[in-house]
């Protein structure tokens, strides 16, 4: 019997999202402590620019991130990761022990997109909490900027959230998709956290002999530094005139970044050996 | 007395060599460690900036630098990875039963063992270490007295005594609640930010630096930094080494009770 020739994708997509918040639940503390854990890094992360705040009316002079402005950046920085940590981190992670280990090929055998499987089987839905953690930071921001953005910024402000996922999974994948040659990669998590800290700074602290070269390489090279700047400039600002070239940057390096990942993944794919027999 | 010596010595080559195995990983994962600090210190001379240089918690940006350059060898002695969620993992899995039944102490056993792994770490780290120093020298003031040195060699060995115990203490907590992730994950939370990893304590508000002054975090990174740097008086270092020296002793003896309390409770089964 012949059904339809694609899978079902979506489907298969909420089964996975099913499974894993009932694998979750079966660990019910866990799942809560986790939560609050979450919650609470970002609870002391707010702290933290508070304090500086206390110090300072503004961080960069003239660059306009005042403390209000700030937390809009930071609420920011809350949803895409929490994005992240939620749907791609953990299967990225998981990926790279499945090569290690020789478990790839169960992965191969299976009638479905292999890049699709990787990415969605595993969900962590104890992180989504951060993003309406983020949203209700948000929301705080724009109530004490006395601020109502208008509905073309903030439907702007989802579309670039997701791009900036979009580019996040891209480098993810592509650091995952390494394990193939080196064999073992357990500096991804490290990687990955190092390389996302530098996407939780405005554009304005990249200057100078040190921050320019760097400005440029997480701009132009592994592109993480638009990820968040620019839906946080788009909210936090308004719409400017100045900020249209590296918005429309940011669209196109999005989506180069999915398709260059992709091809990176299937090449990598045919290199694959087992690791078994 | 000499097989007991020599049972010691060979667990402490075999870390040794442990060690070694993964070498190029390890020297990235060193030198990867120093990115966070280009970013702290790129945010921290924004934030100068914006006031015209004026130092904030009497930190300018030289002693900025510096301190987080020197936190990065508090850490060093301090950090302890792996430890804790080894210890839960071993007594999940039942394989803490291998030093129940040997001649050999857990708590001892994971102390060579990770004295053993530190040493390595020295060995290796310190080309990435003095190449980062050398390149950052002109933010030092210059070397502190002899007295001074010596208090921070003391202050670095109550990093690590405070580090190693208080952790393996948490591990052991697994005795009784089996799936410990998240209570580890507070943890590193509350000592990346009590420590003073995150920012020198001088910038906290007056009424909440007592709080952070008793708590045994700032051992981890911000004391022996700050006492390098010579932001404390000759008497508030003193307390601080005593207060210090009490919560090394305090966390050696928690390890010690939660270890027997939770042998006793222990039970193995197959195998």
């Amino acid at each position: 019997m012949r059904t339809s020739s694609h899978p079902p994708y979506l489907d298969v997509l909420l089964t996975f999202a099913r499974n894993n918040l009932v694998r979750e639940m079966t660990f019910r503390m866990n799942f809560i402590a986790h939560g609050v854990a979450v919650t609470f890094w970002m609870g002391l992360q707010l702290f933290f620019y508070n304090l500086i705040y206390q110090h300072r009316d503004e961080i960069g002079p003239g660059s306009g991130w005042t403390r209000e402005r700030y937390f809009v950046f930071l609420a920011t920085v809350m949803m895409v990761n929490s994005l992240m940590q939620t749907f791609f981190v953990p299967n990225m992670k998981l990926f790279s022990e499945l090569i290690r280990k020789g478990n790839l090929d169960f992965a191969l055998l299976k009638p479905i997109d292999t890049q699709f499987l990787i990415t969605f089987a595993r969900m962590d839905w104890s992180a989504l909490g951060n993003f309406f953690f983020g949203i209700g930071v948000l929301i705080y921001a724009l109530i004490k900027m006395d601020y109502v953005p208008s509905v073309l910024q903030c439907v702007l402000y989802a579309i670039y959230i997701l791009l900036g996922v979009a580019i996040f999974y891209s480098v993810v994948l592509a650091m995952a998709t390494s394990s193939i040659w080196m064999g073992r990669n357990q500096s991804l998590d490290q990687f990955w956290f190092y390389i996302t800290t530098f996407a939780r700074y405005p554009l304005e602290i990249y200057t100078g002999s040190l921050g320019t070269p760097i400005r440029y390489v997480f701009t132009f090279i592994i592109p993480v530094l638009v990820v968040v700047n620019v839906p946080a400039r788009i909210m936090a600002m308004g719409l400017r005139e100045d900020h249209w070239p590296l918005a429309c940057y940011t669209v196109c390096i999005s989506l180069i970044s999915l398709f260059l990942s992709r091809k990176l993944f299937n090449f990598a794919l045919r290199q694959y050996r087992s690791a078994s027999s | 007395m000499s097989a007991w010596l020599s049972m010691w010595w060979m667990i402490f080559r075999v870390s040794l060599s442990e060690k070694l195995v993964y070498r190029v990983d390890f020297m990235l994962g060193t030198l990867m460690r120093f990115l966070p600090i280009i970013t702290h210190i790129l945010l921290w001379t924004a934030v100068l900036a914006a006031g015209d240089g004026e130092p904030i918690g009497g930190y300018d940006r030289n002693h900025f630098v510096a301190y987080y350059l020197l936190v990065t060898i508090s850490r060093a002695f301090s950090s302890m990875p792996g430890l804790a969620a080894g210890i839960t993992e071993e007594i999940r899995d039942g394989a803490i039963k291998k030093y129940l039944i040997q001649p050999v102490d857990l708590i001892g056993y994971l102390l060579l063992k990770r004295i053993a792994h530190k040493l390595v770490y020295y060995l290796m780290a310190f080309l990435p270490f003095a190449l980062i120093f050398f390149l950052g020298h002109e933010y030092f003031d210059g070397w502190p007295e002899p007295s001074i040195l010596c208090a921070y060699g003391v202050s670095l060995l109550f990093a690590f005594c405070i580090g190693f115990f208080m952790e393996a203490t948490l591990g052991l907590i697994g005795f009784w609640w089996l799936e410990v992730s998240s209570l580890l994950f507070i943890y590193m939370l509350i000592t990346f930010f009590f420590s003073g990893h995150m920012f020198p304590l001088e910038i906290l508000p007056a009424w909440l630096r007592p709080v952070f002054d008793y708590l045994p975090f700032q051992y981890l990174a911000y004391f022996p930094a700050a006492l390098f740097l010579e932001k404390m008086d000759p008497a508030q270092m003193t307390w601080g080494l005593w207060v210090g020296g009490f919560w090394s002793v305090f966390f050696f003896l928690t390890s010690r009770i939660a270890f027997t309390l939770g042998v006793r409770r222990y039970s193995g089964f197959g195998g």
